[in-house]
């Protein structure tokens, strides 16, 4: 069983192969944008901003679909949950202002409300997986309704607009150029890392999804476990929910309609295997940059919006054929 | 003569209208390997899952050192000292030698004075440590599990048993799924454990290896204790004739 150098460098090159693809990525639409427009793509601020702002939403949901993924789950809920969160991050905000409560108690108020809100729906997610054994894709998918249903009935079928400084600083504003909603996301970023790479909490996880027999064996009480899991991936939504009304000024039941398949294929583009056990922070981060790379890129030099599609599809089955050979490589024994 | 490590009274596990055990009774010795035996369904796994804390006993008695014991979790049996080893190897393979170790028992640090978080060093060196014990050598520390073989990953759970200082070692079938060698070596790790004091039951079909290892044997049938014999006292046909007609 040596293996060799060569095997080495390519499990080494596959393990990171979302930061391979991310470079691969920059390098095409930097030569792309010099033959076109004559000028830089990647040193231009404006570009990186978008990049940035691009990326953060979705990628705070592919946070959460992490830990569901690692911990061998699915979460198909948590589109819907983000717009659930989104239309009540509005109605709330909008209500503690009109109770006459200054803009900034308003917002932390609201926010607190629509992330409680979000993980109501991730608890009862992992009370259906865990303790009543229904699988996960089944279990969050009914959750996909029944908070896509609730969403839009809270909304009155209708965009919820919320006017309110200091939530427009949240989405739209800057600290020292930063977008701070960029800032936010890199937070929750540096949080699930430690959570994931510095806890129990993350050990378990990642024990679970390899064995989880093997788990409660080991006197990890994985019931509680789960839901823990699922709570956060709720939790995540409903901060990307609030975040979605900051940006835009108003929540929409439809917010994380796009972004369900995304975070999923953010996440698998990072490195996790669906059946459970691997995944990192770090591979997600990439993922996510290179969705965004791509739809932004793509935009950039002026290419039909259809080809997104087909760009982010071939990017994830690319991921998986990676993944597969590196654990032939890995399984040989 | 020495005090029982462990005995077991009359324990009865019922499955709905299923007697797995019925009336079930035995001694482990310490520093003794009992082996138990018995056809398939014969009840040895239910047996030690009720000792180890994975089922609740319908009735009966389990008194670990002359204390009586209960144990309604996995988690408070193996703080009584109780550790189990399956055949189908309970180990994450994507995690290390030394974060299986600890599985469920991870040691903390604080990060800056403040922040707690996983003592990996402390897994590592103990797993060096360990490994070493059983001549498991490798430098390969850091790799998940699922690098190794099935015999070294049965040596790792192994390790965890002995890391934890288990003074009773339960193994269901350790070397069923092991090539020969390998199940060589697992029998000389029982036996290194044995001199060392733990005491040790060991399931297992192949009445071979249990001749080679075992000071006792217990054979079940149907539920019940079928006999028990010293294993200088008995030979394979007696086994067999005990397993099957009781
Ligand atoms: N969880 C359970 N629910 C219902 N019946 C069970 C359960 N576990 C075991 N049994 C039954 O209890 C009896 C004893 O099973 P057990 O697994 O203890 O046998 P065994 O001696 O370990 O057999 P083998 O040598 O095949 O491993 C069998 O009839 C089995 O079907
Ligand atoms: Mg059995």
């Amino acid at each position: 069983m040596e293996t060799n150098n060569k095997q080495m460098l390519f499990l080494t090159l596959t393990k990171l192969r979302a930061w391979v693809f991310l470079a691969l990525l920059l390098i095409l639409f930097e030569v792309w944008s010099h033959t076109i427009y004559g000028r830089s793509f990647l040193a231009n601020p404006y570009n990186l901003k978008s990049l940035a702002f691009f990326a953060a939403i979705p990628l705070l949901l592919a946070l959460g679909q992490t830990f569901v993924i690692i911990s061998a789950g699915i979460d198909l809920s948590v589109g819907f949950i983000m717009g659930l969160a989104a239309v009540i991050s509005a109605k709330a905000v909008a209500y503690f202002g009109a109770m006459g409560l200054p803009d900034f108690p308003a917002v932390m108020l609201g926010i607190m409300v629509a992330c409680l809100v979000a993980i109501i729906p991730g608890i009862i997610n992992g009370i259906l997986i865990s303790s009543l054994g229904v699988p996960p894709f089944i279990g969050t998918l009914g959750m996909y309704g029944v908070a896509r249903g609730a969403a839009f009935l809270f909304a009155g079928g209708m965009t919820v607009s919320v006017s309110n400084s200091i939530l427009k600083w949240l989405g739209n504003g800057l600290i020292m150029g930063v977008p701070v909603l960029v800032i936010i996301v890199a937070i929750a970023c540096i949080i699930s890392h430690f959570l994931l790479s510095q806890t129990r909490f993350g050990q378990h996880t990642y024990a679970m999804g390899d064995n989880k027999a093997a788990a409660d064996r080991a006197g990890i009480n994985t019931k509680f476990l789960t839901i823990k899991i699922y709570a956060l991936a709720g939790l995540f939504a409903g901060i990307a929910g609030a975040l979605y009304t900051a940006r835009f000024s108003a929540g929409s039941a439809q917010a994380g309609e796009p972004l369900l398949l995304i975070s999923i294929a953010i996440v698998v583009i990072g490195g996790a295997s669906l059946f459970g056990g691997s995944g990192t922070i770090s591979g997600t981060i990439a993922g996510a940059l290179v969705i965004a790379v791509i739809q932004y890129g793509l935009v950039y030099v002026n290419i039909e919006p259809f080809w997104q599609f087909i760009a982010v599809g071939i990017v994830i089955i690319l991921s998986v054929l990676a993944e597969q050979a590196q654990s032939k490589l890995w399984g040989a024994k | 003569m020495a005090r029982d490590r462990l005995e077991i009274k009359n324990i009865a596990k019922h499955f709905g209208p299923v007697k797995a055990l019925d009336g079930v009774s035995l001694t482990l010795k310490p520093g003794e390997c009992l082996a138990l035996a018995g056809d398939n369904g014969a009840g040895k796994t239910t047996l030690i899952k009720v000792i180890s804390g994975v089922h609740p006993a319908t009735s009966g008695e389990v008194l670990i050192d002359g204390k009586p014991a209960q144990f309604s979790t996995p988690q408070q049996a193996r703080e009584a000292g109780i550790e189990t080893i399956y055949q189908d190897l309970a180990l994450a393979n994507n995690l290390t030698i030394g974060e299986n170790i600890f599985l469920g028992r991870e040691p903390k640090k604080r990060l800056w004075g403040f922040l707690p978080i996983l003592d990996r060093k402390k897994m590592a060196e103990a797993a060096t440590n360990v490994m070493k014990n059983l001549e498991f050598h490798t430098d390969r520390l850091d790799s998940p599990v699922q690098a190794f073989s099935g015999g070294q990953r049965q040596t790792v759970a192994i390790g965890r048993a002995v890391h934890w200082n288990a003074s009773i070692l339960i193994m269901d079938e350790p070397t069923a799924a092991l090539g020969v060698p390998e199940q060589k070596k697992v029998l000389e790790l029982i036996k290194a454990l044995k001199a060392k004091g733990h005491s040790i039951i060991f399931i297992s079909h192949n009445l071979q290896d249990i001749f080679e290892v075992s000071d006792r044997i217990v054979v079940m049938r149907r539920g019940k204790v079928a006999g028990e014999r010293q294993i200088a006292d008995i030979d394979h046909n007696e086994v067999v004739r005990l397993m099957i007609s009781g």
